[in-house]
């Protein structure tokens, strides 16, 4: 029993891990019908301003998040003015492949400056610390990350539909002209929704250097599972993304448990796979 | 005539490179209800969506209030007093009525003044208030009709354009808007109509442009156009 629960809330940590990146997704999907090919690479390349803030000068991941979640926004609020604004109105074909060039050109400009070496920072506030609850361990800095997940799923999740500014962007995402006509510059909304969803990753991608080592081609999986949250959960639905993904995170944490480590991932796809087939939108899809 | 609010001269406007309106030009002066009628693609939506910015013209200028408006576009020309309230009502759906309307006064900032047009807009139609929560989509045409009025005046335009209100919905509805367009003319909104369904546009209009295959092809006062044998004759099956 004591095995069975520790597992299933190692799962729930990594559930909340790709909650955190989904959302991100989520919200650039939802509003803008963009996916992100390139999210993984925002996870890198905040974990690498993490890495090198802490191996330079010391800094702690846990101020990197900041860090991170404020680079990432200018990295995604740039990606749109540069590259994701040419193709709106275009096929969608046209942001797909360009989000997949810059996510080659990214993890190739890490490659080519840091090495494919795998790096992880020594001596930091939390890493390698455990908390003991009642039998069960859990490992502080995926808890913390967990906490943050949560916290700012539930900050964007009231920002989007409780807030003016929340309703401007839906209005934006549900009918863009009819937006414009309110007096909203939707390219303004664009722009910080591109922001917002490279913040959250950011601020992921700038805590996990503490237990996670970086390298170029850390982001390709995260980005792989985050868009199966994402499908999974429904496209656009904050709720959605974080059930999928707790999902997911325990699928993938009891069959590399009970089954063997190596089919973990033939549970998670198998899971995704069944999902749409009986429910094609996703869990909450409408 | 007095100066006029709204002065459209000669645009040329269409979609891809491919024309659509070949020279419009009219004027709608403060407090008028002007309607433009026509057939289906004749032109009048896309002469409506060159005013409120939503595309612009080849050639041609657009003014409002004696400012060049031409290349603004929709969400400045609002700022200025220019509300469009577009065909096929475009509700946000998934939204309440209420937050369609605070929504449609995106643009004001007082609290008190959106609080006051909200109780505007709830004694103009009454039955929206009742049904503030709903969630747009779930409402029947006529109600989202009013919905899209309602939202179009939420920021206090001195230029209101609605497009095709009839659009869809049956004739006692068709007579009930219409009214409701009067009674918000009468409150001193400037209302410009366009309109398929010529005879009850004109029959609420000060005056009227008659468009045909994206040109002016008649204009005058309501009065004129509805005894003109030529309006009677191809627009009202007389």
């Amino acid at each position: 029993m004591a095995t069975f629960l520790q597992v299933a809330f190692d799962g729930l940590l990594n559930g909340l891990l790709y909650a955190l990146v989904a959302a991100g997704l989520s919200l650039i999907w939802g509003v803008m019908d963009v996916i992100n090919f390139a999210h993984g690479e925002f996870l890198m390349i905040a974990m690498y301003l993490s890495y090198w803030l802490g191996f330079i000068w010391k800094i702690d991941p846990l101020i990197s998040s900041i860090a991170g979640g404020a680079f990432v926004f200018i990295v995604g609020a740039l990606t749109y003015r540069l590259v994701i604004s040419r193709t709106i109105g275009k096929s969608a074909m046209s942001a797909l492949l360009a989000t997949f060039g810059l996510s080659m050109l990214l993890k190739n400009i890490c490659l080519n400056r840091f090495s494919p070496n795998f790096r992880l920072l020594q001596d930091t506030l939390l890493g390698g610390k455990t908390l003991d609850l009642a039998g069960i361990i859990i490992p502080v800095p995926q808890l913390v990350i967990g906490i943050f997940a949560l916290a700012l799923l539930f900050v964007i999740y009231r920002l989007v539909n409780k807030t003016r500014l929340g309703w401007a962007i839906q209005a934006t995402a549900m009918d863009k002209e009819a937006a414009e006509l309110m007096g909203i510059n939707t390219e303004n909304i664009y722009l910080l929704v591109f922001g917002l969803g490279g913040a959250c990753v950011g601020i992921a991608g700038g805590l996990l250097p503490s237990y996670l080592a970086v390298h170029p081609e850390v982001g390709a999986l995260f980005s792989l599972i985050a868009f199966i949250c994402v499908a999974m959960g429904g496209f656009g639905s904050i709720p959605g993304a974080l059930l999928a993904s707790l999902l997911i995170g325990l699928v993938e944490a009891f069959a590399g448990f009970y089954i063997a480590p190596v089919f973990k991932y033939v549970a998670v796809f198998g899971l995704y796979l069944a999902v749409v087939m009986v429910r094609p939108r996703g869990l909450f899809g409408w | 005539m007095t100066d006029p609010i709204l002065e459209v001269q000669d645009i040329h406007c269409g979609y891809d490179g491919v024309p659509v309106i070949h020279g419009i030009s009219l004027e709608v002066a403060q407090g008028e209800l002007v309607a433009i009628v026509g057939a289906n693609g004749a032109g009048k939506t896309t002469t409506m969506r060159s005013i409120a910015g939503l595309m612009h013209p080849f050639s041609g200028k657009i003014f409002f209030n004696g400012k060049d408006i031409t290349r603004l576009k929709a969400h400045e020309t609002i700022k200025l007093g220019i509300s469009y309230v577009p065909e096929g009502r475009r509700l946000f759906s998934k939204l309440s009525i209420i937050e369609n309307l605070e929504l449609g006064a995106f643009i004001k900032n007082d609290r008190k003044e959106i609080e006051r047009s909200l109780e505007q807009v709830f004694e103009l139609f009454p039955k929206l208030y009742d049904r503030r929560a709903q969630v747009a989509e779930t409402m029947s045409g006529g109600e989202q009709q009013m919905v899209a009025i309602a939202r179009g005046l939420m920021s206090n335009p001195r230029l209101l354009l609605l497009d095709e209100l009839s659009l869809g919905l049956m004739p006692s509805l068709v007579e009930k808007v219409m009214e409701a367009v009067v009674s918000i003319n009468r409150t001193g909104v400037t209302v410009l109509l366009v309109e398929q369904m010529v005879q009850e546009a004109l029959e609420i209009a000060n005056r009227g442009y008659v468009i045909q295959t994206g040109k002016i092809v008649q204009k005058g006062t309501s009065r004129e156009l509805l005894d003109s044998p030529e309006v009677r004759k191809a627009y009202m099956g007389m």
